[in-house]
């Protein structure tokens, strides 16, 4: 190997040989991290189960808050406790399931602060695999679990004409919705890169948007359901697509046929999102901070 | 083979042959923007990289040094893809590390003195597995690289600790290893002993030494020691504002500016200035005498020498400095 004498190494490199295209190197990467987190939180068994335990039940209070509203009235913009139900449990567990694989990105701010971003720019692998999958927390699950739950109190108490669409339309409302909040979460990163406190900023629009996502459309301004269908797109994780299910009117009058678009909004919404991505990456790149 | 005993005059032929990092009038200009009033907003250029050219040739082991602020970890930043340069070309080991940053990183290894490349919650071996893993290096390789690394490095009883309860001397120790894994052909050290202890540093010059001479890694260091800079390399390159103010033999440092180690010295009582050959006393303060001489030059034999013929009580041994070097290469530069 260090042999003066050698010729230069021939075209097709054996290193690179080794290796997939980005995509796959990405996935893979974070498949392996994720997993190295899992192991090491599960080698605590009992101090997993118990904050998983707090996440479910500091998450459960939140919901207490919207059954103590329903003693004293018994509908909310005109919707029952079993529609508000199936509105929080959709938002909810589209959100946990966004904030339990790409929740970590809230992190860039601080790694840019203190330089390691650097650390993960000198590894072969893309940027984005590794800051996502940095402390994988399976506890999020308890967020996850707190909405299914909500979600499957819905489901029983409601009482839905079940059409084979309308049946469909509840995983796909659930997948498309964590689509939607992930894209979110990684665009609130790149803000990151040219505000690097601003870690709070894209929490306003995460968490707060998850919680607007509880309360029906119809308690809110038209202003403000207009800006997140059209501006930003939360409308899509349930109001939306929630309004078919529930056989109600979509909100701002629109078609019905926009109940279907969830799948389409957030395949565009994580384009943009991973373009911007590339974009702030850029700039980091060529100002250093 | 010993990279230290090789002849001088085999450096240019290793350049033209094998050249591993290659810089042509590389510039890297920041746009620092501040607020100079409510709404009104000033621009200013900081030119951290300024015109710099060098190439490096496979196997070298090359010191980078210069002040802070000088350009250096900009440089360095650039040679292993985080930044982009501003202008000028550059590469590494055959790739263009700003366009092709994940197929060099493939290749490098890097240490950053200041922080770790791994992970921090995570016990070492942990982290040593991701590597394996994230580099897709063959297992075969993996195990004798980590074998090496673990002996050599004294990892032994660390890899079952998490890398955040590690002292800083084992965690570079550990980081070292980590950059070593994927068999680099260039290896970037960026202070990779500052803050460590004298055995650390020692160990850790040790295991670079050997590792450039058994398996030819190329390594660049960049260091505030001029010892980690005497005892490894023997090209030494002197960045400051940007340039290269020298690009060397680490001996032709001394003759610009001769570089000294001082040894402070507490003897029993206050006595005449201590005469010796090899050093000579440049101050004494009561029973304290300060005694400079050459850094290249080892501290045992003058030690021994005063503790045979002086009643010593206490001694220590200061290195050095880069800002020392450089501020004696200006005095020499105005007055010649």
């Amino acid at each position: 190997m260090a042999d003066p004498a050698a010729p230069p190494r021939p075209a097709p490199d054996p290193v690179d040989a080794r290796f997939g295209s980005p995509l796959t190197e990405g996935l893979r990467t974070y498949r392996l991290v994720v997993a190295m987190w899992v192991r090491s939180t599960l080698t605590y068994r009992a101090s997993f189960a118990m904050a998983l335990c707090v996440a479910v039940v500091a998450n459960g209070l939140d919901f207490v808050a919207i059954l103590l509203m329903f003693s004293h009235v018994d509908r909310l913009g005109g919707f029952t406790l079993g529609e508000v139900a199936f509105l929080y449990g959709t938002s909810a567990t589209a959100f946990g399931l966004a904030h339990l694989t790409v929740g970590s990105m809230d992190r860039l701010g601080r790694r840019i602060r203190d330089g390691s971003l650097d650390t993960l720019l000198v590894r072969p692998v893309p940027v984005l695999a590794q800051l996502a999958a940095d402390r994988f927390a399976l506890r999020r699950l308890g967020r996850i679990t707190q909405g299914a739950l909500v979600l499957a109190y819905a489901l029983t108490v409601l009482e839905i004409d079940w059409t084979a669409t309308r049946l469909l339309m509840v995983p796909m409302m659930l997948v498309s919705g964590a689509a939607l909040f992930g894209a979110l979460f990684v665009a609130g990163a790149v803000f990151q890169f040219y505000a690097q406190d601003a870690a709070e900023v894209q929490n306003a629009f995460t968490y707060g948007g998850t919680t607007l996502l509880q309360y029906p459309p119809t308690v809110f301004t038209r202003e403000l359901v207009a800006s997140v269908t059209f501006v930003l797109p939360l409308a899509f994780v349930n109001w939306v697509p929630a309004s078919y299910v529930l056989d109600r009117p979509l909100p701002l009058g629109l078609p019905v046929q926009a109940a279907f678009a969830p799948p389409l909004v957030a395949a565009v919404c994580c384009v943009a999102a991973g373009l911007l991505w590339r974009v702030g990456l850029r700039a980091y790149r060529s100002t250093g901070s | 083979m010993d990279a230290t005993e090789r002849p001088v005059a085999d450096l240019p032929a290793q350049r033209d042959g094998q050249e591993v990092i290659h810089l042509d009038r590389v510039e890297k200009v920041f746009e620092v923007r501040r607020r100079a009033g409510l709404l009104r907003r000033e621009k200013r250029e900081v030119r951290a990289v300024d015109g710099l050219s060098f190439s490096v040739g496979r196997g070298e082991v090359v010191g980078f040094v210069g002040p802070n602020g000088a350009g250096k970890s900009t440089t360095i930043k650039m040679l292993t893809g985080i930044l982009t340069p501003s202008a000028g070309t550059l590469r590494v080991a055959g790739v263009e590390p700003a366009r092709d940053r994940a197929r060099l990183a493939r290749r490098i290894g890097v240490v950053f003195g200041q922080r770790t490349t791994l992970w921090w919650d995570l016990p070492l071996l942990d982290s040593y597995q991701l590597i394996h893993r994230m580099y897709r290096v063959p297992d075969a390789r993996y195990r004798e690289n980590l074998d090496r690394c673990v002996e050599l490095l004294g990892l032994g009883d660390l890899l079952d600790v998490p890398v955040r309860q590690l002292s800083l001397g084992q965690r570079m120790r550990g980081d070292i290893a980590a950059a070593l894994l994927h068999d680099p052909e260039v290896l970037y050290l960026d202070e990779p002993t500052i803050g460590l202890d004298v055995v650390s540093k020692a160990n850790v010059r040790h295991f670079l030494a050997d590792l450039n001479a058994e398996r030819g890694t190329t390594v660049l260091l960049t260091t505030h020691d001029l010892t980690d800079i005497e005892q490894l390399c023997r090209r030494v390159m002197v960045i400051d504002h940007g340039r290269l103010m020298y690009d060397g033999e680490v001996a032709g440092l001394h003759r610009i500016a001769e570089v000294e180690r001082t040894l402070v010295v507490d003897l029993a009582t206050e006595m005449a200035p201590i005469a010796l050959e090899s050093a000579r006393t440049v101050k004494v303060e009561g029973p304290r005498q300060w005694l400079a001489f050459p850094a290249g030059q080892p501290a045992a034999p003058i030690v021994a020498e005063i503790a045979a013929g002086w009643p010593l009580v206490d001694l220590s041994l200061r290195e050095p400095d880069i800002e020392d070097v450089i501020s004696l290469m200006y005095a020499g530069r105005s007055a010649g």
